[in-house]
């Protein structure tokens, strides 16, 4: 079967995409700006074709919690929310991350902190990636830069999710899940059928009894667990890192980028280059995993890098590890929900090659 | 005339010595040992095991499940 | 194994009259002397034995003393955030419908922090089983107050008794479940004498075929003790429970499914 191209949201994208990967089950509950998501599911109503469980669920932990449910009987499932609700998921994300469950977050970031604002943002980094909930864990994250990426990354993130058994997000931002854009949409693959073998199902005569859970109240069993979380995310890191370079063979100043900010950083390249000033762009795909070792790299070729995000200062912090001081790194970003533009990145990439 | 009679067996490691065993038997079969399991409870045991009739009140309030109920027709 | 043992002559195979049920396991219960817990887990694991549910149970546990619960009855388990489980449970049954899905909460699981997921799967009518332990105090945690504790009851956070005027009324849940449409089922038992004992197993087994015909959610509430929160010996409590409990939680049938009327026992005046 053939792929098929439509214009769409990213929202729609995403919740099209689910339909389409075989999701089992999508729990979610609106805000601004994604709700385009559950009111798309709706409308569509896959139950009707293919099985898949749509809820709006009474609020963002509800739905979380309704995800562990649905992870711990190996089924596909997924939640959605903004900023504001992903704080309120933390705590199952936590125990979604100790409970060793596979499912897919979408974060369609909006400007905070607290009840902020309804345009797009990238101030949750640190959030996805350092951890948000408590405890020693991390999430896989995958940020989308277009429509089509968030479309992709549905089915990336379920077989990531279940590769590791562990939760995966899709950091996105309200620019890029409202923005419209073409998008090759996969055709539809049917929902499995397989069963995990530590999925609680009913317990038959021929296994023993499958318990989901991450209490452990011996610390010395709880340590070991954890060392068994470490040595995962070590896996994860030798082998899940995905990034796009954009004419960084030449480059003396590198960009770093990604989401929205990457894509008016593409434009930042061309109009710095205009200039004179070789500029180079890493996006990194994958936020957890981050591409360290790449930077590192680059950090022998390159004068100056500048992360750009729609920010404070978040993921320039990663860089800074990367490098570790061989070169000078700096921060510039728009904040509250004001989008970057691509001049303000030349001007500001300028500055510091003048300034220091 | 045929009498029901029972005979109950106590796990005596397992029980915590909670006697609601001792008040639910309806015909004073059960009391309180005077010496503590390994655990330090006093255990329930059948202090008069003529007087048991089977009737299981005592296994089915139990916690812990730690009592066996045999009966027969005598 | 231990054993005091009564006339050694009547023990026989053949003589068995009771038996703890193999759908729990071995493992000794972690609850106190004469807490109410251990009795419910065996009620259930009976009735999972008796209606042959095991390989098509999955239990959803609390957080609360019986958060170990998935070690004690042998079938498929999740372990719930606090208050979260019928969360869980709605997912499971929508995403598993032929299987038997329940939930085991404390008082503080289901009707605090928990508040807002009882109520809406409820409402919603899922069709699984809540089963409410409402013993009046957090007692996993010491014995704090709890949203049931009775007013005037003593707890860690309420040492000079619970004063309605600033922490406001006990909740009953139960009832106000029993309004929402999506309710099939819903009752209040205990399980601290044979008799009542009984007619909760008598309850709860009917929960478990009643959600075999999706109508809604069942919810079964056990008025239970806390020795070690009440301060008591546990005959002691369940006196006091008698006493104090029943009349503010009275026991009985609050809600049944009108589908399901069955001959009316004649009531004694």
């Amino acid at each position: 079967m053939e792929k098929e191209l439509r214009l769409m949201k990213g929202n729609e994208a995403v919740a099209e995409a689910a339909i389409r990967a075989g999701a089992d089950g999508y729990f979610g509950y609106p805000i601004t700006p994604q709700s385009e998501i559950l009111e798309y599911l709706m409308v569509a109503n896959p139950y009707k074709t293919t099985g898949m469980v749509v809820l709006q669920a009474e609020s963002e932990v509800a739905a979380i919690n309704m995800v562990y449910g649905g992870a711990a009987c190996g089924k596909k499932v997924m939640t959605t929310s903004s900023s504001p609700g992903i704080s309120l998921k933390q705590e199952g994300i936590s125990y979604l991350a100790g409970a060793e469950l596979p499912c897919l977050i979408v974060n369609v970031v909006r400007g905070g902190p607290g009840l902020g604002t309804i345009q797009p943002a990238q101030s949750d980094y640190f959030q996805a990636t350092k951890g948000g909930g408590h405890g020693d864990y991390h999430l896989i994250v995958l940020a989308p830069a277009s429509v089509q990426e968030m479309a992709d990354f549905v089915d990336l993130g379920f077989e990531l999710a279940f590769k590791y058994r562990n939760p995966v997000m899709m950091l996105s931002d309200g620019a890029i899940g409202q923005m419209m854009e073409k998008v090759w949409l996969s055709p539809p693959e049917e929902r499995s059928k397989t069963v995990p073998e530590w999925a609680t199902t009913g317990k038959p005569p021929t296994r023993e009894r499958n318990i989901i859970t991450s209490l452990d109240l011996d610390p010395q069993a709880q340590e070991i667990f954890n060392q068994k979380l470490v040595a995962k995310y070590n896996e994860i890191r030798e082998k899940e890192v995905r990034y796009e370079e954009f004419q960084c063979d030449d480059a003396d100043y590198l960009l770093v980028a990604y989401g929205t900010s990457a894509r008016v950083c593409q434009k930042s390249v061309q109009l710095a280059r205009a200039q004179g000033l070789k500029t180079g762009l890493l996006r990194p795909i994958t936020l957890f995993p981050f591409p360290s070792k790449r930077l590192s790299e680059l950090a022998g070729k390159v004068k100056i890098m500048l992360s750009v995000e729609m920010s404070a200062g978040q993921m320039v912090e990663d860089v800074l590890l990367s490098v570790n001081g061989r070169v000078p790194v700096y921060h510039f970003g728009r904040m509250g929900g004001v989008v970057t533009s691509p001049d303000e990145v030349v001007e500001a990439l300028k500055s510091k090659i003048i300034g220091g | 005339m045929a009498k029901i009679r029972g005979s109950i067996v106590v796990n005596v490691d397992r029980c915590k010595g909670c006697e609601v065993c001792m008040v639910s038997c309806p015909t004073g079969t059960i009391a309180m040992a005077k010496e503590v399991n390994h655990k330090g409870y006093f255990y329930a045991y059948p202090a008069n095991p003529d007087l048991c009739i089977g009737c299981a009140s005592c296994a089915m309030v139990c916690p812990d499940g730690v009592i066996t109920v045999y009966k027969t027709k005598i | 194994m231990n054993e005091a043992t009564g006339i050694k002559e009547i023990i026989k195979p053949d003589n068995l009259a009771y038996k703890k049920t193999k759908i729990m396991t071995d493992n000794v219960l972690s609850y106190c002397p004469g807490c109410g817990h251990g009795t419910v887990h065996r009620i259930l694991a009976e009735i999972i034995e008796e209606e042959g549910l095991q390989s098509d149970t999955i239990g959803v546990s609390p957080v609360g003393c019986s958060v170990l619960l998935y070690n004690y009855l042998d079938i498929d388990w999740q372990e719930a955030a606090h208050g979260r489980a019928p969360a869980l449970a709605t997912a499971i049954k929508r995403l598993l419908p032929e299987k038997f899905v329940f939930t085991y909460q404390g008082d503080g699981d289901l009707a605090a922090i928990g508040t807002s997921e009882t109520i809406h799967s409820c409402n919603r009518g899922e069709n699984i089983l809540i089963i409410f332990i409402n013993n009046g105090i957090y007692g996993m945690t010491g014995g704090q107050m709890a949203p049931t504790t009775l007013p005037g009851m003593k707890s860690s956070t309420s040492p000079y008794g619970r004063d309605v005027k600033l922490m406001g009324n006990p909740l009953k849940m139960t009832d106000i479940v029993a309004t929402l449409p999506g309710t099939y089922y819903v009752t209040r038992q205990s399980v601290h004498t044979p008799a009542n004992v009984r007619k909760t197993k008598k309850a709860m087994r009917k929960a478990v075929q009643y959600q075999k015909l999706n109508r809604g959610t069942c919810f079964v509430e056990i008025v239970s003790n806390c020795p070690s929160g009440w301060k008591m010996t546990p005959v002691e409590s369940n006196k006091w429970m008698e006493e104090n409990m029943f009349p503010f939680y009275p026991l009985g049938d609050i809600k049944v499914p009108q589908d399901q009327v069955e001959k009316q026992e004649p009531k004694s005046e």
